[in-house]
């Protein structure tokens, strides 16, 4: 709209911009802080006050994904020359890359857990979004019986602190074998999520005019086609948007790894701290892990950008 | 095509009961048309003949058939509403395809492209194929929405105030071009209206629906000059019929206020009426007329010019009486005139139970 702006609308406006700018500043420091010590030499990662300017290093993320030990002795010439680049940066900071007998080089813990990350957030995320699409289609198009009481007996499992269910979770699911696999975390963030799911989708599918599918039912198509057809695409933007949710918090989660997946299934975020604890902790390679681990979702959410902002209203904005 | 029956439907959503006791029979061809007000049980009509929703009770025939176990898709059937029948995310062609595309039709590429060109013709649509449907305007939409129903070639065409939504003129357009289309097919039209012109203007036949009840079947013309009841004499008519109240005493017709008589030779068609029995006249607009010896004098209280004629609106004492009189005619606000009725034309209706004399028998 071409308004005519008023002094004071001005002035409003800039105020809006400075606020959010101070925001953003905020939520993009701990990214900063990250971002630049994962690309520090090590001794520059703890120094007081940070360091600003320096030369970014490759050698955390070689750390990273390469299993280490101490060097007992400084390597000879002959050994530094016939190191690849990226060995030569493990000899700098003291230590060497560990060989199989084969002289294979040993990865470290970092990209099986991350593997473990990908499966478990990606697969949970689909099963979550999917059954909670065909269940918001139900409760949104069908008279269900209890419909209300049904809706809040879903949404309550997220009223309980997931803590307080930790332990007798962590019995169960040794109880049935399910402790440090793929489905057992697959299983228990597919539940966490689906509550939130449900009530996300029914709110954008009751926007979707039932009109759409009954115009495809009587032109010939039964309900299950209407519903790919015709419901499917219209609610792409609700279904982008609860994935995105979805994802970040099985991505995210932090406590239930810790407890139920040790070494097999065991996710990024238990695995990221743990590093602290073996010798002394190097920095650089933590925030390596961090940084890398933040890629998918700044990925996954920049490329639904569009469709997430328009999500965000909850179907309140559909147009 | 096809001719369509409803037998004895009953509707009930929870305890509200939309249609009671609903009889309806559309012939082969016909271009029937119900005509209620908002909430009078249109739209569910229209669903339970094609199959998105169930009866309570009764029976829905389609060609003689009983169509009760049948779904939506196998009923062939067309549907136009008055929005949202149209994907916004299809072009006008993909929009017109999709019915074509059912699993249930099979139809070969080459046919389905023949008849979308065919439809697009015959609407003048052509030019707006390759259009994603939210780029058009509202009346460009509502061809597209029935050419999907044509695209089809259904048995019946069911159309839910398909015309409301548009402004005046596109709808008086659109209106000629729908009845010269059903003719031109001709199909069979089950087409769904609040207003009184459309129903008027397009129906062979008009349904006035009160409520979920059927209250008269008939031609425009039957319902027009011979209304069944007040209700349906006030439903149809623009502006509607007069009704006065009054009896019927040695040949004149004695309004209830006493503060007019007017002289009554038109068939009673009951000598009931003769006499104390409360009756209501009815009288159309144009039945009325001034004249300088007419019996009863009247203020004009309000004029309205409509070019070709006037709407006067006459005062009697605190009884308003609506009369469509010639543009010449001179008179201005507060000018006494002097009016007299066609006998003829005037319907007598128990004023107990509203229900005309001439139907009662
Ligand atoms: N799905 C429904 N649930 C409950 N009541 C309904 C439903 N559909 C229609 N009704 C009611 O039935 C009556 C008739 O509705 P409808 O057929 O839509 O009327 P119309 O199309 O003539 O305006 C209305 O009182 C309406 O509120
Ligand atoms: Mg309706």
């Amino acid at each position: 709209m071409a308004a005519v702006r008023t002094g004071s609308e001005i002035a409003l406006n800039r105020f809006a911009v400075v606020i959010v700018l101070i925001v953003t500043l905020i939520f993009l420091a701990p990214i900063y802080w990250i971002t630049s010590t994962a690309f520090k030499p090590r001794n520059l990662a703890t120094t007081i006050p940070p360091t600003v300017v320096f030369e970014p290093e490759i050698s955390p993320f070689v750390k990273l994904f390469t299993k280490r030990a101490q060097l007992r002795s400084a390597p000879t010439p002959e050994e530094y020359a016939a190191a690849p680049w990226w060995e030569r940066l493990v000899f700098d900071g003291g230590e060497k890359v560990v060989r199989s007998g084969k002289g294979e080089v040993q990865l470290s813990g970092y990209p099986s857990r991350f593997m473990n990350s990908l499966i478990v957030a990606i697969t949970s995320t689909v099963l979550a979004v999917g059954m909670g699409t065909f269940t918001a289609y139900g409760f949104s198009r069908f008279k269900v019986k209890g419909e209300q009481d049904l809706l809040f007996f879903i949404l309550s499992t997220r009223m309980l602190p997931p803590v307080v269910v930790a332990i007798p979770m962590f019995l169960m699911y040794r109880a049935v074998g399910l402790n440090d696999t793929h489905w057992g975390l697959i299983i228990l963030y597919t539940a966490f999520n689906l509550s939130f799911s449900v009530w996300l989708m029914k709110g954008f599918i009751d926007e979707i005019p039932k009109e759409y599918e009954e115009a495809a039912l009587v032109d010939g198509y039964t309900r299950m086609e209407a519903f790919f057809k015709i419901v499917l695409p219209e609610a792409a933007t609700g279904i982008a948007a609860t994935a995105v949710f979805c994802f970040i918090t099985a991505w995210n989660e932090y406590a239930f790894a810790l407890i139920m997946t040790n070494r097999r299934a065991q996710t990024a975020p238990p695995f990221i701290p743990s590093q602290v604890g073996s010798g002394l902790p190097d920095w650089t390679v933590i925030a390596a892990g961090t940084f890398l681990f933040l890629l998918p979702v700044a990925i996954f959410t920049f490329l639904l950008r569009n469709h997430l902002l328009r999500g965000m209203s909850f179907g309140a904005i559909r147009k | 095509m096809a001719h369509i029956q409803l037998k004895n439907i009953t509707k009930k959503f929870g305890a509200h009961t939309a249609l009671k006791g609903l009889d309806l029979e559309i012939q082969d061809g016909e271009f029937f048309v119900l005509l209620g007000q908002t909430g009078a049980g249109k739209t569910t009509t229209l669903r339970l003949i094609s199959g998105l929703e169930t009866p309570t009770e009764g029976d829905i025939l389609i060609d003689g058939v009983d169509v009760g176990p049948w779904g939506a898709a196998e009923r062939d059937v067309a549907l136009v509403l008055q929005q949202y029948s149209l994907y916004p995310r299809y072009t006008v062609r993909e929009n017109l395809e999709f019915p074509l595309k059912a699993k249930i039709r099979r139809l070969e590429r080459a046919e389905i492209d023949e008849r979308v060109n065919r439809v697009a013709k015959t609407l003048r649509i052509e030019h707006l194929l390759d259009r994603k449907t939210d780029r058009l305007s509202g009346g460009e939409m509502q061809r597209v929405s029935i050419g999907r129903a044509i695209v089809r070639k259904p048995r019946v065409f069911l159309m839910d105030e398909p015309l409301s939504a548009l402004d005046a003129k596109l709808r008086e357009a659109l209106r000629t071009e729908l009845k010269n289309l059903q003719v031109n097919l001709g199909a069979t039209f089950l087409f769904v209206t609040h207003d009184q012109i459309e129903a008027m203007s397009m129906g062979d036949k008009i349904g006035v629906l009160n409520e979920g009840h059927l209250v008269q079947v008939g031609t425009p013309n039957e319902i027009y000059n011979n209304p069944l009841n007040t209700f349906v004499a006030r439903s149809v008519g623009s502006p509607p019929m007069n009704l006065i109240e009054g009896e019927l005493r040695s040949g004149k017709a004695v309004m209830t206020q006493k503060n007019f008589e007017l002289p009554f030779t038109g068939a009673t068609g009951t000598s009931a009426a003769e006499g104390d029995r409360p009756l209501v006249f009815g009288i159309r607009p144009e039945d009325l007329h001034l004249e300088a010896g007419a019996p009863v004098e009247a203020k004009v209280h309000d004029v309205e010019n409509h070019g070709v004629e006037k709407i006067l609106t006459l005062r009697v004492g605190d009884i308003m009486l609506r009369a469509t009189v010639p543009a010449r005619t001179d008179v201005a606000l507060e000018d006494a005139v002097r009016f007299a009725w066609n006998p003829n034309k005037v319907v007598l209706f128990d004023r107990a139970s509203g229900v005309s004399l001439r139907h009662a028998g």
